[in-house]
């Protein structure tokens, strides 16, 4: 560790003057940030090389993937495996599903979260903290999978639309960071004033809670459409009918359990060898489409996801 | 419970006795003041009534139906009307021999992944926050942070793809080194890394996430006196950052701790196959084979039980200690 003099050098060039004008880096430093700097690439590749290899092998073709000749970029590239999943009626049905259940349900969710987390902000709200740990202990203890299983199964919700949106409707982490949001950003004053001018509770939240919620309100809703479009649980244990399949299940059929979906009656041994090329490659394609939604969105709102999770993680 | 019922939209409630509130003069009784707010804010009540009623209804009521975890469930009689046969499940349970095997291998997995994905994205916030070039910085961010938004099937797919010992590609890179292709998912003894990397890979960015708030919620005073000081960035790094990040880290541990035996089901069930089960059949993947697929509901909501109850005790305990060594815990 060299504290020397020299450390404390006044720069006297302009190319500093971002944030750091008084002292220079000492050479341990430099070496130390360049050791960082590697670090960071070698996450960068780690994280990035899998993404690049499974989108490089959706654009080749076939026989390439088969072979296992595709590394980080396409080759004889093809179109066939999106050709192919485009055409298959399964897949497209399970994606039509899933933009269902995730638009429907985030409406449900948004509402219901606003309806419960609203109200908790209100410090006028007798009882608040009671229902606040009624909410949290759900997160600490639950009945269990057949217990809720036998909710649903009751209300006559299995193998129906319904199940896919109403049990996970409401999270307790989505009203901690609607209720925090509205608790910091919606002062007292400003319904006293609505009051004063005859705004009752209901009108207020309408006409001035909401307009003034919306980023919190765009974070929970693609909380919950992300939640919904990605989750397959709900799907394997209350739904029988193929009919209702999401995108997910469809995916967990034709990638993991190799059910393929298209005709295999096939007798030729070329032609058999061929349907098995175009399955390689249909898996990746799959992975690809049924990400793209999520991740087309993703960069445009990772700045407001983060916010919403920090202030969720507010404590109060 | 009972005081989930008071929240009924009852602008008419009956008049509670005089003397309650003529006991305390110089404050309002809170009778008086649950009354008072109940009619001058009934709008407030009637929206909480229906996700109220979602959360008695989706999770109170199966914690009421966890009874049957000590009943003979029958399907006609319902889950009140059933039989009771008190501990006999739980006894059943303990008796079997993959009762072991089943919490061994919960309790490995977990630990395993906490240990991995606990320390990680703190490496990699304190890098990133190191790091001065914005662009280059955001690009880190935004790469490491997007396997999070893709689905657990697809991860596993991913995973088995890339795996795969014909298709994928870490089959070449270590057949360069002249090692023999291996069927890595086939083998038990490959399923806990192959679960415990692929989570990292897939979280450490989010993770990273909260550490960088936290980190740039420290004051930079600190910094800079260190470094009027002398301090070098290893050194900063150990006095300010660790430090400041402290309280965090530690809520973050508490919860990944406390959920030890909670694993997800999800993706467990996902990697698993008839192969590796030596390994990958956990407490949540065997509650839904013995429920859902052998339809035996009373000893699957007996397990589930189990795990829930050893889980929260963990988590009030784990909790408890860190309150007591370090003064942060879930609830301040």
């Amino acid at each position: 560790m060299s504290i020397t003099l020299q450390g404390f050098r006044r720069t006297s060039s302009r190319r500093h003057e971002s944030q750091r004008t008084t002292i220079e880096e000492t050479r341990t430093d430099k070496i130390f940030l360049l050791g960082v700097k590697i670090m960071l690439w070698i996450a960068l590749i780690v994280v990035a090389v899998p993404l690049i290899y499974i989108v490089a092998n959706s654009f080749s073709s076939p026989s390439a993937v088969s072979a296992g000749r595709v590394l980080l970029w396409p080759i004889e590239p093809s179109l066939k495996a999106y050709k192919e999943a485009f055409s298959d009626p399964l897949i497209m049905k399970g994606y039509l599903n899933s933009f269902i259940y995730a638009i429907g349900g985030t409406l449900i969710s948004v509402t219901l979260t606003i309806a419960i987390a609203y109200p908790l902000s209100r410090r006028t709200f007798f009882g608040r903290n009671v229902i606040m740990s009624v909410l949290i202990f759900t997160m600490l203890f639950s009945g269990g999978l057949i217990p809720t299983y036998l909710v649903v199964q009751d209300l006559g919700l299995l193998n129906t639309r319904w199940a896919m949106v109403i049990p996970s409707a409401i999270g307790v982490w989505q009203v901690i960071i609607a209720r925090t949001f509205f608790r910091s950003t919606i002062p007292e004053e400003l319904y006293e004033a609505a009051t004063i001018d005859g705004a009752s509770d209901l009108r207020f939240l309408w006409s001035i809670v909401l307009p003034l919620s919306k980023p919190v309100i765009a974070v929970i809703a693609l909380m919950y459409a992300i939640f919904q479009w990605n989750s397959y649980f709900d799907a394997l244990i209350y739904l029988k009918d193929p009919g209702l399949y999401p995108l997910q299940i469809v995916l967990r059929n034709v990638l993991i359990l190799n059910t393929l979906t298209g005709s295999t009656t096939t007798t030729s041994l070329a032609q058999q060898l061929e349907q098995q090329q175009l399955a390689n490659v249909l898996k990746y394609a799959l992975i690809v489409i049924s990400s793209l939604p999520v991740l087309i969105i993703y960069p445009f709102v990772a700045r407001h996801f983060t916010k919403g999770v920090m202030v969720g993680a507010v404590k109060g | 419970m009972s005081a989930t019922f008071e929240v009924k939209p009852a602008p008419a409630a009956p008049a509670p006795p005089a003397a309650a509130t003529a006991r305390k003069p110089p404050r309002t009784s809170r009778r008086t003041q649950a009354r008072r707010s109940l009619r001058r804010h009934w709008q407030l009540y009637l929206l909480v009534v229906v996700p109220l009623a979602y959360f008695v209804i989706f999770k109170y009521v199966p914690i009421a139906n966890a009874v049957i975890a000590f009943k003979n469930y029958s399907p006609i009689k319902g889950p009140w009307g059933s039989d009771w046969v008190g501990f006999r499940n739980f006894e059943l349970f303990f008796q079997n021999p993959v009762f072991w095997t089943l919490v061994k291998n919960t309790f490995l997995l977990s630990v395993y992944t906490v240990l991995a994905s606990f320390p990680i994205p703190i490496i990699l916030a304190i890098a990133l926050n190191e790091i001065r070039n914005g662009r280059f910085k955001k690009i880190v961010q935004l790469v490491t942070y997007a396997p999070y938004f893709i689905s657990t099937v697809v991860v596993v797919s991913m995973t088995i793809l890339v795996l795969s010992p014909r298709l994928g590609f870490v089959n070449d890179a270590i057949g360069l080194f002249g090692v023999p292709s291996v069927d890595f998912l086939g083998r038990p003894d490959y399923f806990r890394h192959i679960y415990v990397w692929s989570d990292v890979w897939q979280t450490t960015g989010y993770s990273a996430v909260i550490y960088l708030a936290a980190l740039s919620g420290i004051d930079p005073a600190l910094h800079e006196s260190a470094r009027i000081d002398g301090a070098s960035r290893l050194q900063r790094i150990r006095h300010v950052d660790l430090p400041g990040i402290m309280p965090t880290a530690v809520i973050i541990l508490v919860l990944g701790v406390g959920n030890i035996m909670s694993i997800g089901f999800e993706k467990a069930f996902l990697l698993q196959n008839p192969l590796n089960t030596a390994q990958s059949e956990i407490i949540a993947t065997y509650v839904y084979k013995t429920g859902l697929l052998n339809a035996d509901f009373s000893m699957a909501t007996a397990i589930g039980l189990f795990n829930s109850v050893i889980n929260l005790f963990l988590l009030l305990g784990v909790n408890f200690a860190a309150k007591r060594i370090t003064g942060n815990g879930l609830w301040s």
